[in-house]
């Protein structure tokens, strides 16, 4: 089972000019749906639903508030080490880039676990590039045994494993994983990503849906938008979150809307996705999929964050290093070494205050982890 | 009607309004909640309890004298449903716990199978179980077996809204299960909760509705007085509905009275 010839039929059955075909009645027909049809997510995601997004807003915040409550979830990412193989074009660890490459040892982990957690944080994400000699497995179910002390909820966002791969993680203690295709174009993904093993395309395609299998408790997926036709990977993206969510209904599916953000070196995004693209998407995946976990990131800024938060958010990171470490010492934090710039540097308590201010709940622990080798035994 | 109670796990309760803790914008209206709805137990999800938090934790928002009903949301098999309710016992939320096991995360339906088995693992170490469940007479039979305390069969999937769906079920529930029947999710507004009460439901379990209305306080003392009024309204035995109105003449006149 994979998502790889769905997405063939779906290009077969939308062509680019399809887009425009769509009416606003066929938006209003969408929006009034009780349960909405990949027909109606096609309509909510066409030029002809731009001038309806207050329509779209009043339903979308319905069913963010029945569905979640005024709640936003809380994590913030550690990257552990920014060694790549990756040649991706778009990408500030690009291996070719030439930036200070680290790795944190264990003891360092523990150091930024700590820092971390000092502010109230409980769910983690931990970051690599992709470099299994440096940071596989083995590497990477150390820093989840030694993190684990410190949050309930330790997810990855690594380099494509294979499913025993994810189910050692799991064992470990991992309880959620986050992989972005980056482009559901197949041939504007060869284009991007040249050399290295994320070359290939199908292998990463099917990652979540491994990681499903393993029984990964949280599958976060995304493209980054602005790499290609924003309009169509924002498409495939919510038919593939639908796709894992109609097969792997255990799985607490969630969605990411990455947009381009600068980084080092000379890549320039092929389309500029607009602050009102960006809402029609989380307003129409939200409206497609009420079930949907949404993610937002600091690449996008504190007050477009704020103004999008009851649209469908589900789940924010704050008091974000995209640099190796950074959050333990921040002395030591290098300029440029980063992924990409935040665009939302507020500590977490500014985060938190802000979402009250809005009327929304912080959560920071929605998890407790259950299994012997983190449960003591229970 | 002050001796109108009912009992769970050896507990005599007087209010039959169960309530909950998520989805709140703000966990400091809780005990404003309690208060308005009159209600004695509040369910909780482990996985958000912290105990060691240092930005809040909802348990200090529940009042001393609410019964603690920790619940297993997130697990997904029998065996992580036990392990939660073990934790949870553990952390000192006592030996209430209501058993959701929840595999489907697009339709939040419980799992019926799996939820029996964990019920009777957790009967047998002594905790008081309140299974949540699809509103079906054999597995709440299985239940009974299982040494459940109550049954609480859902009346829509968890945070629809949309009422009860399951009337007739339920209603067979009623009728064959012995133990207390508390309908659990998908209540929308007090005419639901009135509704399930006046069809002798026990009690019933409301979140969603109270927890993301404009106003949480007054929604759940608009639920409070809706579950009395339908509590009321059944012991008061209600006049059967009828289709046709009654003929004026009796059909059965000629008989000339009583045998």
């Amino acid at each position: 089972m994979s998502f790889y010839p769905l997405i063939a039929a779906y290009a077969e059955g939308l062509p680019d000019a399809r887009f425009d075909e769509f009416t606003e009645q066929d938006v209003h027909r969408a929006i009034n749906r009780t349960t909405a049809t990949v027909e109606d997510f096609m309509a909510l995601m066409s030029p002809a639903a731009s001038s309806l997004l207050e329509e779209m807003a009043g339903k979308a915040s319905r069913l963010t508030v029945q569905h979640f409550g005024r709640t936003v979830s809380l994590f913030t990412p550690l990257y552990l080490a920014n060694f790549c193989t990756n040649h991706c074009v778009y990408c500030g660890f690009n291996c070719t880039n030439s930036i200070h490459r680290s790795k944190l040892s264990l003891e360092e982990v523990d150091a930024e676990g700590a820092a971390i957690a000092a502010t109230g944080l409980k769910n983690l994400l931990i970051l690599t590039g992709d470099a299994p000699a440096k940071t596989g497995v083995d590497y990477l179910e150390a820093c989840t045994r030694v993190l684990n002390k410190h949050f309930p909820s330790v997810s990855i966002e690594v380099f494509a494993l294979t499913g025993e791969e994810y189910a050692r993680l799991v064992q470990a203690g991992v309880d959620g994983m986050t992989m972005f295709q980056e482009t559901y174009d197949e041939e504007l993904y060869a284009v991007l990503h040249p050399k290295g093993p994320k070359r290939d395309y199908r292998f990463r395609l099917d990652a979540p849906e491994r990681a499903c299998r393993a029984g990964m408790r949280v599958v976060n997926i995304g493209a980054l938008l602005g790499l290609g036709d924003w309009r169509r990977d924002a498409l495939l993206t919510g038919l593939h979150a639908a796709y894992l969510m109609h097969n792997y209904p255990e799985a607490d599916v969630a969605v990411s809307l990455p947009r381009m953000r600068p980084h080092v070196g000379d890549w320039e995004p092929a389309t500029i996705v607009s602050d009102r693209d960006m809402v029609q998407f989380l307003m129409a995946l939200r409206l497609f999929l009420p079930r949907v976990g949404i993610t937002i990131s600091t690449r996008e800024n504190a007050e477009f964050r704020e103004n999008i938060l009851p649209l469908g958010v589900t789940r924010m990171s704050a008091g974000v290093s995209t640099a190796v470490g950074g959050h333990a010492d921040e002395s030591d934090e290098e300029e440029n070494t980063g992924q990409f710039d935040i665009s939302d540097a507020r500590t977490v308590d500014e985060v938190c205050a802000a979402l009250r201010n809005k009327g929304y709940q912080p959560v920071f622990k929605d998890w407790e982890p259950i299994f012997e080798a983190t449960g003591e035994g229970l | 009607m002050s001796k109108d109670t009912f009992e769970i796990g050896g507990k005599i309760l007087t209010s039959r309004l169960f309530t909950g803790t998520g989805k709140y914008g703000d966990d400091s209206v809780i005990p404003g909640v309690c208060e308005a709805s009159g209600s004695e137990v509040i369910t909780v999800a482990l996985r958000r309890v912290d105990l060691e938090s240092a930005t809040g934790n909802v348990m200090d928002f529940i009042p001393e004298h609410m019964q603690l009903l920790p619940n297993t949301s997130g697990a997904r098999t029998a065996d992580e449903a036990v392990r939660i309710a073990r934790l949870a016992r553990a952390m000192g939320c006592g030996d209430w716990i209501k058993i959701e096991v929840i595999s489907d995360n697009r339709y939040l339906l419980p799992d019926g199978y799996e939820t029996v088995k964990a019920t009777e693992i957790l009967a047998k170490e002594g905790f008081t179980v309140l299974p949540y469940v699809n509103a079906d007479l054999y597995v709440a039979k299985a239940l009974v077996d299982a040494g459940a305390a109550a049954v609480m069969p859902l009346g829509a999937p968890i945070g629809t809204n949309r009422g009860l769906k399951t009337r007739e079920m339920v209603r067979i529930l009623i009728e064959e299960i012995a133990l207390p029947i508390v309908v659990d999710a998908g209540i929308g507004r007090p005419s639901e909760a009135c509704e399930a009460m006046e069809m002798g439901a026990d009690a019933v379990l409301v979140n969603t509705a109270i927890a993301t209305a404009s106003d949480p306080v007054m929604m759940a003392r608009a639920f409070g007085r809706a579950v009395r009024a339908g509590r009321e309204a059944y012991l008061s035995g209600p006049g059967a509905k009828r289709v046709l109105a009654d003929a004026s003449s009796p059909l059965t006149g000629f008989l000339g009275g009583a045998a």
